[in-house]
This record gives C-alpha cells, structure tokens and sequence, in this order.
C-alpha cells in the first residue's frame, strides 16, 4: 500500500478517517470492542501531540534566542548541530543530569505539583488547535471556552510554585502572576467574543472555516487582534509583562527555588504556550491553516512563528511594566476598549 | 557583623515583610544589601547596608609610595577610572608644588572625558537591564569597546588604566589616537540619540520612572548628592564649571540640568552629559597643544609636611582625594571622598512610598559603584 502523501498533506481528514473506519472494521472482525480502539487511537494523538510540543519547544527556543542575537547585534546559538538547532537539546540534557534540589521548609506537595500544574494545562490546550483541514484531536464545539478554561489553570501551578518555595521574591512572583493572569483573561476574552460572534460558533475548525478565502478577522476585527496579542502576551508572562519572573527584580520570581527537571518543566511549558498564544492568535484571527498553494500545516506554521516573530520583537525591545501599571492597563484601557469594540461589533453585525 | 536594620521584626505588623534584596541580587550592582520593609510591594522603608566588600584602601595608601598609590584608585571606580586618579594626582601634585605641562593637561582632559563617556555608556546599559530591557547593553557596549580600544592604546588598560602619573603622563598619545577619536566622534551623538530614543524616551520607561524617586534640590544639598543625581534635581553644580580644574576653563560645553527632580530626570541628565562630553572631546583634540607629557618629578617623592585636597567630577559626582604628607615617601594619611555613598545615602529619604520595581530603577538612576561606597 502507497501511502498518499500528497493527500495526507492538503486535505488529510478523508485519509485520516479512511483509515480509521478500516482500523475500526479489522478491529470489529476480531470481535474487540471498539472502545479500546478509540482509548488507542487517543494515545496515540496524545503521543503525537506531545512529540509535536517537545520537538517544537526545542525548535521555539533556538528560534526566541536567533531573534533576540539577530536584534542584538549577536550570533546567538550557533555552535551545537547545524546552525546551533540542537543547543536547546544540549541544555536540556544539561538540566536532566542536574540536582533536583529541595529547599529547607518547602510545602512539598505544591512544591512539587507546581511544574506540572503549569504544564498540563499547555499541553492539554493542544486537542482544539486546528494545525490543517482536519488535523485536529478534537473539534469540540466549545474550543473556545475549553482553552480559555483549561489555560486558566495554569495560574495555580505559578501560585502554587510561589507559596511551595518558601522564598519571598517566588511569593511576590506567584501573586503577581495571579493577579496578572486573571486581570489579562477579561480583555482576552472579550477580544475573542467578536470572533465568536461572527461565526456563530466556539468550535475552532469552524472558525478557521469561516475565514476562508482571506476574509480574516484580523482584518474585520483589527482592535480585537491587538487586543489580543497584548492580552496574550501577558498570559505566557513574557516581557514587556514578564513580572513574574522579572528577573532584575524578584531574582528568578516563581521559580527561583526550582532546578533541574522542575526547572525546564516550567521552562517548556512557557515556550508552549508562546507557541499555542500564537497559534489560537493565528486560527482566531488569521485565518488559521488557510492559504494557496503550500499545504494547510506549512501555512498553519509559518504563521504561527510570524506571531511568534512579533511577541518576541516585543520582548526584545521594551522595558518591564511595573506592576500597577499592568492593572490599570489591564482594567482601564483594555477592558473598556475591548468591551466598546465588542458592542460596535455587536451593533453593527445587528445593522448589516 | 554586618549592621542590623533600624527596623525591627517584632515591631512589623502583620501585613509588613522584611526583604533582604543582595548581597547577592542581579539589581543591586555588585556586593551591596539593600533591605527592605515591604507591605505587599509597597516600601515602607529602606536600608542600605554598605561595606561588603570593603578593602581599607585608605589604610593600605599610607604603606605605599606616592606614585605607587595611583592604581589604588583604578579599583575604586572602574568606571570612571581615569577622573579619580586624577583627583588623587591633582593632590599630590598641590602638595608638591609640580607645574604640569599643558599637552598632559589636554590628555588628561581627553581620557577623563571619555572614561566619563564609557561610565555612561555602561550605566545606560545596566538601567536598560535593571527595567527589564535586555537589548540597549549590545548596542551601547558597541560603542563603549570603540572607547575602549582607544584608551587601551593610550594607557594600556581597558577598565583600570593607571593612566595618571604624577606630573603628567609616563608616554605620550599613541600616533593613530587622534584619528580613531574623530572617527569614534563622527558617529557618537547620533547613536546617543538613538539610544535615547530607544530606552530613555520609550513609553513604558517613561511612565515608569516620571514622578518616582523625586528629590528635592534642598535635601540633594543636605545629603551631599552630587554629579548627575544632583544635576537631575536642578542645581547646576558640576565641578568642571564651578570649580574648574586643570584645562576645563577653556572649552565651551554645556551642563545638563533638569527641572524634573525625578529619576526620570536622572537619566535624561546622563545621556545629555554624554553629548557634552563629546563636545568637550572634540575641542580638546583639537586645541591639543605639543610639548612634553610630564613635568620634572623627582624619582623619589618626598612632599614637605602638610596636607591638600583635591576634588574632580567624576562620572558620579564629587570625587576628593585628601593627602596629608609627614616628609617621608609615604602619605601619612589619604581620604577620598566617594559620590556614590552619599548619594545612596539618600535612597532612604527617596524611595519610601514606592514599590519594589521601583527601588531598582530608582538605585540604578542614582549610578552606584558599590567598591567606591565601601572603599
């Protein structure tokens, strides 16, 4: 059997299903129930999935550091494989054969539980991302509020991290991250709304459906798109809104105490969610794997690293905001722009 | 035994917290501790504990010759190097009655200017960090190794030059000294425009650092803040103009003040002093005169009893060197006045009633060398 290639690559859903539907029927011949199939087939995208993640997080750190060297009048990674690609794996290796150290009069159960309460949340965001016409784990017709809830969570892994590390600059770090994430999900929220209300849908794929031949929202709701990349930015705490770890202040901030694996966990997890920040900025606003010629992942990825590209200039040029300042722009020009901007929407789609 | 706080833990109520920001901090610019009452990330108060790393430098010049104490001063400020040997050298030369030649004197102008330049340069660099922008330090570090590799063909060293010696110079400029400063000149004022673009006037750095740390030129005085600390708060006292030393009469430059009084003011300060550093450079090269680099000073130096002062300004403020001879070849005693401890000191007056972001960019508008605090 040829694999088609082509097709997997334009349009794999047909493929994709053929192949389950046969799977499903050589399974239903040996008389097994097909619910252990399903459980397979999961793991198997599960597996995938977090294959993608730890291949991409090495591919999304080289990249953040060429950015900032090509910014900086440097070189940046160039010395481990070809074009230093694989320093990120050395480094990773590195933190692995570290000590996994344990500060004196840590709470040890969220001490421990902080790494991965930030990292699950990242890697379970990935089911509703739409990489092409059908790649999707699962195209839940409440995408949106499914990432908006589960992204949500991280914040207790950051609190938790803060309170377990018995250190007072992890504290203050882990309470600015509350206080930053809950005040920055309201305008990101409202920023997605419009979108939501255009399509009559919360389900990722067919919001990229909707955009189809380049009627991207960005371009129909231009105030919600930055509003957006703003808000977004702030969730994956990265500068110019990176206090929670600001490191000329608070040391390291929420992870100050951690070392070794708990260390690149979190580490991970925030490539990750640049990663994902970027990619629902792309399939909410940008019309997602949409585009001639190449096939829907290329474009999917290419414009997810050009949204990368762009947080990552932001955080290479501007200073930190001070934390005062981040609530009132949080609250006072954010929110009332996004929710003027939702209700202009709201009034217009009514008029037109 | 390093100095207990002024406050208290049983005296904290239950809302207020002690945080012990250094020794050991990336913002605190090498061994000081700064320790902080905080509610929430409010400052309640502040208190500098200075000498870390102090090293009794005073004590150490009184077993030294004369000319053998110049690279003492090197260690003091490593930034602005060449202006504190001076101040010493200035003393010594008071107190021995030494007439130095005009050429040195221009010289010493040149590289005290450009240490003053390469302080700045570093300083804007450390501030970009300390507000969280990590780029300006590749830029202006650009420029600060084109300094650099100057002074180090004029001296020898790239940070400490023991490039003074009593009586003027112990060589004289190298031949393509006077080319590569025109041609480091040429470019220099536009990338301090561009620099102050970048970090001094963006947005957020503005709005950070407009109305935070507000001194008063009064309680300035009263503190002793001097150079551009003080310069921020409106008093124009800068020793080159006030109090010109050596050449500084001669040229025709400008010194930045502002009205501000606050940290945002500081910095606009330093970057207007970098272009008239620039000025000054230019004129000095210029009008450089020929003639010898040193004046007649005999090997063995044994000042008449009695005592000078001297004082430069320094990338920091009011740098003084105190030198009080008993005839022999040794100081019977040295004192030096550092701008950096008195403007620390008055950090406790500025910074309480700010947040914790703020005390880093308020330290770092206050351009402290922490081996010059401690001596």
């Amino acid at each position: 059997m040829t694999l088609p290639l082509k097709e997997l690559l334009y349009a794999p859903a047909a493929p994709l299903a053929a192949f389950a539907a046969k799977a499903h029927a050589l399974w239903a011949a040996r008389g097994l129930p097909s619910s252990v199939l399903d459980l397979l087939f999961q793991l198997a995208i599960a597996a995938a999935v977090s294959g993608f993640i730890t291949v991409n997080a090495l591919f999304i750190i080289w990249f953040d550091r060429k950015i900032a060297a090509l910014m900086q009048l440097r070189k940046g990674p160039n010395r481990v494989g070809p074009f230093g690609l694989l320093q990120t794996l050395a480094d990773t290796l590195k933190l692995l054969s570290k000590e996994d150290l344990n500060p004196r009069g840590i709470d040890p159960l969220a001490f421990w539980l902080a790494p991965l309460l930030v990292f699950i949340p990242a890697f379970a965001v990935f089911l509703v991302i739409p990489f092409g016409d059908g790649l999707i784990a699962g195209d839940l017709n409440i995408g949106i509020l499914y990432i908006l809830a589960i992204s949500g969570l991280s914040v207790i892994g950051i609190l938790s991290a803060g309170w377990g590390s018995n250190n007072k600059y992890s504290l203050i770090g882990g309470l600015r991250s509350a206080a930053q994430m809950v005040s920055y999900e309201v305008p990101m929220m409202l920023a997605i709304l419009p979108v939501v209300m255009l399509t009559g849908s919360m389900r990722m794929g067919a919001i990229v459906d909707a955009q189809a031949g380049y009627g991207w929202f960005a371009f129909m709701q231009p105030v919600a798109f930055v509003i957006f990349l703003i808000a977004g930015n702030a969730e994956v705490n990265r500068a110019p809104f990176d206090l929670p770890e600001a490191e000329s202040e608070l040391v390291a901030g929420f992870n100050t105490e951690y070392s070794a694996m708990k260390f690149s966990l979190f580490f991970l997890a925030e490539y990750t969610n640049l990663f994902l920040t970027s990619a629902i900025a792309v399939s909410l606003f940008l019309g997602g794997w949409e585009g001639p010629f190449l096939p829907p992942v290329v474009w999917f990825l290419l414009k997810t690293y050009f949204v990368i590209t762009l947080l990552c200039w932001a955080r290479w040029t501007f200073p930190r905001i001070r934390v005062d300042q981040l609530m009132q722009f949080s609250w006072k020009y954010l929110l009332p722009i996004a929710l003027a901007n939702l209700l202009l929407s709201a009034a217009a789609m009514k008029l037109l | 035994m390093p100095v207990q706080a002024p406050f208290e833990l049983e005296k904290l109520s239950n809302k207020e917290y002690i945080l012990n920001m250094g020794p050991q901090h990336p913002s605190t610019h090498g061994v000081l501790r700064v320790v902080l009452k905080l509610e929430g990330e409010l400052v309640k108060d502040v208190f500098p504990d200075v000498g870390y790393i102090h090293s009794g430098v005073e004590k150490l010049c009184e077993n030294r010759t004369y000319p053998a104490i110049v690279p003492y001063l090197d260690r003091l400020d490593y930034l602005g190097a060449v202006n504190l040997e001076w101040a010493y050298v200035l003393a010594v030369e008071k107190l021995c009655g030494i007439q130095v030649p005009e050429r040195a004197e221009y010289i010493r102008v040149i590289l005290a200017e450009l240490n003053r330049v390469m302080s700045h340069l570093l300083w804007y660099s450390a501030f970009g960090m300390d507000v969280g922008a990590l780029t300006p330090i590749f830029y202006a570090f650009r420029e600060r190794e084109e300094i650099i590799a100057l002074v180090e063909a004029a001296t020898g060293g790239r940070l400490t030059h023991n490039a003074l010696r009593i009586g003027g110079f112990r060589n004289d400029l190298p031949k393509d000294f006077l080319p590569g400063l025109s041609r480091f000149l040429s470019s220099f004022e536009k990338k301090v425009d561009e620099y102050e673009a970048l970090l001094i006037d963006n947005v957020i750095l503005t709005a950070r650092t407009r109305g935070v740390g507000v001194l008063d030129p009064e309680l300035a005085v009263n503190y002793g803040v001097t150079g551009p600390s003080l310069r921020g708060s409106g008093p124009a006292w800068d020793l080159r103009r006030t109090a010109p030393y050596s050449v500084y009469g001669k040229f025709d430059f400008r010194v930045p003040v502002s009205e501000g009084r606050d940290t945002w003011s500081r910095l606009k300060v330093r970057m207007d002093e970098m272009r008239e550093s620039a000025k000054i450079l230019r004129q000095a090269a210029a009008a450089l005169p020929a003639g010898e680099v040193s004046a007649k000073v005999p090997r063995v130096l044994k000042p008449a009893p009695g005592e000078a002062y001297a004082r430069v300004e320094s990338p920091r403020g009011e740098f003084g060197a105190w030198v009080v001879s008993d005839g022999t070849e040794r100081p019977y005693r040295v004192k030096f006045r550092s701008p950096s401890f008195s403007n620390l000191s008055v950090l406790r007056e500025i910074a309480v009633g700010c947040n914790i972001a703020d005390i880093i960019a308020i330290m770092g508008s206050l351009d402290l060398v922490i081996p010059e605090i401690d001596r």
